[in-house]
C-alpha cells in the first residue's frame, strides 16, 4: 500500500489519499480512493510506542486541539488534549482524523464519488479507515484508542477487528448498541433535514444551497439529548430571553429556545447535512449486543492483552450507565482486564467533552501507570 | 522492585496466605491497597470492585483493574473459577446477605479469604454487658443507627455457617486488640474471646464430580465436539 501524503493549509490538516485501495465496506460496496484529513499532536517516540488515536463524535472532527479553521475556535477536547493536559502530548503522540463520511477533509458524501450517490458507511467501516492510516504512519501498535459517544463505539470496534493493533481502549458514555430511542432522535433529525425543499434529494449542494433549516432542527432535536434536564434548568430555568413580559407569539421567548436556536444556526455553518444523514445512520447501525463476547472471545486476533477504561455519567440518558455496565459484565465474565467508573454528574451526555475534574483524573492515571508498565 | 509494607496488619497476614503469580479479585478493594501490595510483593494479577466512587476513581488513576460497582449485585456476572483468591476484607459485616456473599466468593475463586471483625471480643462483650448498648470499638467505630455494619457476628457464628455451607476452613488466623497472632484452629479455649480481628482461608470440600450415566448414549451425537 503507498499511500500519498499532503498538507491542506485551508484546512491546517493533513490528508492521506488512499488510491486504487478497493475499500470494500460492510455493505458490499466499494470505495476505490479515499482521503482521511488528520491532525496529530505530541511527537512519536522512537520504539513508536507513545501513538493514541482520539475518535471523534458524531458531530466532531479532526480539530481535537489547538485551533480549528472551519469555527475560528479552539479544537473540541483542547481541555483534555494537550501538554501537561491529561491526554498529555509531552508524553503521547496523539492523532486524530476526521472520519470516513465526515464533512472535514476526509471523503465523504460532500464530494459525492464519482457523481453517483455515496455509498451507505459503517462504524466498522470508519475504523478500517482509520487502521488503514495507522499502518501508513508505520505504526504497529496503538498505545490507546480513545473516544466518547459514537468514539467510543470506534473505540470499541477496534477492539473487535484490530485487536492486535491496539493495547487499550478508553470508552466514555457508549454502548454495545444503538438503542431504539437514539435510532428514534436520529430519524427525527433525518427526516427534518430531508423534509427541507432545499435538500432535493442531497443534491443541495448543486445550487450552491444549504438544507438550513432542516440540519439546524436536527441540531436542536440532538443537542436536547446531550443535555439533562437538571442542567437545563440549571442553566436556563424558565428565563426569558431579553426580554422582561412573554410575547403571546412564538418569538423566542425563553432562554432555552434562544439557546437551542443559535445551536441550531452554528452548527448549519460548519457541518454537512448529507454527512450528518451518512454518520447518524452508521451510528444507527451499529450493534453488538448480541456478538461482543463472542468476537472477544472466540477472535482469531489476539487480545487477551486488552485493557478497557470504561466510563459512563450518572445524568446521560441518550447512553445511560447500565449500556456501560452491559460491557464491564461481559468482559468480567471473560475475566478481562476491564475498569469502570460512574461519574457522578448533572451535565447529560455532553459531560464527557465538558469539564469534569474526575474524568480528567482516571484518564490521565490510566495513561500513565499503564504506559509506565510498557515502558518498565 | 520494592517490597511494600503493609499499612494495615490484615493485609500482610492476608499476603502470607498467597503464593506468587496468583490472580486475585479484591472485594471492596479501596484505592487499591492491597492491590497494590500483592502486585508488588506476589506479581499478583489483580481486580478490585468498589462501591465508593471516588476511591474507585482513585484506585482507577493509579492504574489497578477497578470495577465501580455493588458486589452484591455484581458478583454473578464473574465466571466459574475464574481467579485464584477472592478476598473480602473487613466488608462481610456490612452486606445485605453475608451467606450469599459466601458461596460466590469460592464460586469465582478456587479459595477465598475472609477477614472481619469479631463480635465476640471480650471487650465488645464488655461493653454491652456493663453499658447495655451497643457496643463502639477501634474496629466498630460507628454508632448502632450509621454503622455500615448490619450483620454482626463472632467467630463461632463464622464457624457454625462455614460448617453448614461446607466450606473448609484451611487456614485461620486470629489478631488481639494489640497485634498479637495466633492460630485459631490450634487454640483451644478462649478464641472467640481474645480475638479481635480474624482471617480466615477458605475453600469447598474436594467431592467427586458427578458421573451420569446414560444408557442411551444421549451425548453420544456432541461427542466430536467435546473432543
Amino acid at each position: 500500500m503507498k499511500t500519498k501524503f499532503t498538507t491542506d493549509t485551508k484546512l491546517e490538516s493533513e490528508i492521506a489519499y488512499f488510491e486504487n485501495i478497493n475499500l470494500k465496506l460492510e455493505s458490499g460496496d466499494i470505495i476505490d480512493s479515499f482521503k482521511l484529513a488528520f491532525k496529530t499532536y505530541g511527537k512519536l517516540n522512537a520504539d513508536k510506542t507513545n501513538a493514541i488515536l482520539v475518535c471523534h463524535a458524531l458531530t466532531g472532527d479532526q480539530y481535537v486541539a489547538g485551533n480549528n479553521p472551519i469555527t475560528g475556535r479552539e479544537g473540541w477536547w483542547s481541555r483534555m488534549v494537550g501538554p501537561n493536559k491529561p491526554i498529555d502530548t509531552n508524553k503521547f503522540f496523539v492523532i486524530c482524523s476526521n472520519v470516513l463520511g465526515g464533512c472535514a477533509g476526509s471523503t465523504g458524501p460532500k464530494e459525492l464519488l464519482n457523481g453517483g450517490n455515496f455509498p451507505s458507511i459503517t462504524i466498522k467501516d470508519m475504523v478500517k479507515a482509520q487502521s488503514l492510516l495507522i499502518e501508513s504512519l508505520n505504526i504497529e501498535k496503538l498505545f490507546s484508542v480513545i473516544g466518547g459517544s459514537m468514539g467510543a463505539m470506534q473505540a470499541l470496534q477496534w477492539t473487535i477487528d484490530f485487536p492486535d493493533k491496539i493495547l487499550n481502549i478508553i470508552h466514555i458514555a457508549g454502548a454495545l448498541k444503538h438503542s431504539a430511542q437514539n435510532i428514534a432522535f436520529h430519524e427525527v433529525g433525518r427526516q427534518a433535514i430531508m423534509s427541507d425543499p432545499i435538500w432535493k434529494n442531497g443534491k443541495y449542494f448543486e445550487n450552491n444551497e444549504v438544507p438550513e433549516r432542516g440540519l439546524s432542527v436536527a441540531r436542536m432535536i440532538a443537542h436536547i439529548t446531550y443535555l439533562s434536564e437538571n442542567a437545563m434548568h440549571r442553566k436556563f430555568g424558565r428565563k426569558l430571553q431579553s426580554r422582561d413580559i412573554i410575547s403571546f407569539g412564538f418569538d423566542a421567548d425563553f432562554q432555552v429556545e434562544s439557546y437551542l436556536r443559535y445551536q441550531g444556526k452554528s452548527f448549519v455553518e460548519r457541518f454537512d447535512a448529507n454527512s450528518y444523514l451518512y454518520l447518524t445512520r452508521a451510528m444507527d447501525y451499529f450493534d453488538h449486543d448480541e456478538t461482543f463476547r463472542k468476537n472477544i472471545e472466540f477472535s482469531h486476533n489476539p487480545n487477551n492483552h486488552l485493557k478497557y477504561l470504561i466510563v459512563s455519567f450518572t445524568s446521560d440518558w441518550l447512553f445511560p450507565t447500565i449500556e456501560s455496565k452491559i460491557i464491564v459484565n461481559q468482559l468480567n465474565s471473560l475475566s478481562r482486564e476491564v475498569s469502570f467508573l460512574e461519574i457522578d454528574t448533572d451535565k447529560g451526555h455532553d459531560s464527557f467533552l465538558l469539564e469534569e475534574p474526575q474524568l480528567d483524573d482516571v484518564i490521565k492515571g490510566f495513561l500513565t501507570n499503564n504506559f509506565a508498565k510498557i515502558d518498565e | 522492585m520494592n517490597k511494600i509494607n503493609s499499612i494495615r496488619k490484615d493485609w500482610s497476614l492476608i499476603e502470607t496466605l498467597i503464593e506468587q503469580d496468583r490472580k486475585i479479585l479484591d472485594i471492596g478493594c479501596g484505592d487499591g491497597g492491597l492491590m497494590e501490595q500483592l502486585e508488588n510483593n506476589r506479581n499478583a494479577i489483580t481486580h478490585g470492585i468498589e462501591l465508593n466512587r471516588d476511591l474507585a476513581a482513585n484506585a482507577i488513576a493509579r492504574g489497578f483493574n477497578v470495577v465501580h460497582g455493588n458486589a452484591e449485585l455484581d458478583l454473578s456476572q464473574y465466571s466459574n473459577n475464574s481467579f485464584d483468591y477472592v478476598i473480602l476484607s473487613q466488608t462481610l459485616q456490612a452486606m445485605m446477605k453475608p451467606k450469599d456473599i459466601l458461596s460466590e466468593l469460592l464460586r469465582i475463586g478456587s479459595k477465598a479469604i475472609v477477614s472481619f471483625p469479631n463480635f465476640g471480643h471480650w471487650k465488645i462483650r464488655l461493653q454491652l454487658l456493663i453499658s447495655g448498648k451497643m457496643p463502639v470499638t477501634e474496629s466498630l467505630p460507628y454508632t448502632w443507627y450509621d454503622t455500615p455494619n448490619i450483620h454482626f457476628f463472632t467467630i463461632k457464628d463464622f464457624l457454625n455457617l462455614c460448617n453448614e455451607m461446607n466450606i473448609v476452613i484451611e487456614k485461620s488466623i486470629g489478631l488481639t486488640s494489640k497485634g498479637k497472632q495466633f492460630d485459631i484452629s490450634e487454640s483451644v479455649t478462649g478464641v472467640n474471646f481474645f480475638t479481635h480481628e480474624a482471617i480466615f482461608l477458605l475453600s469447598y470440600k474436594n467431592f467427586e464430580p458427578i458421573k451420569i450415566k446414560s444408557s442411551k448414549k444421549v451425548f453420544a451425537k456432541n461427542s466430536v465436539i467435546a473432543n
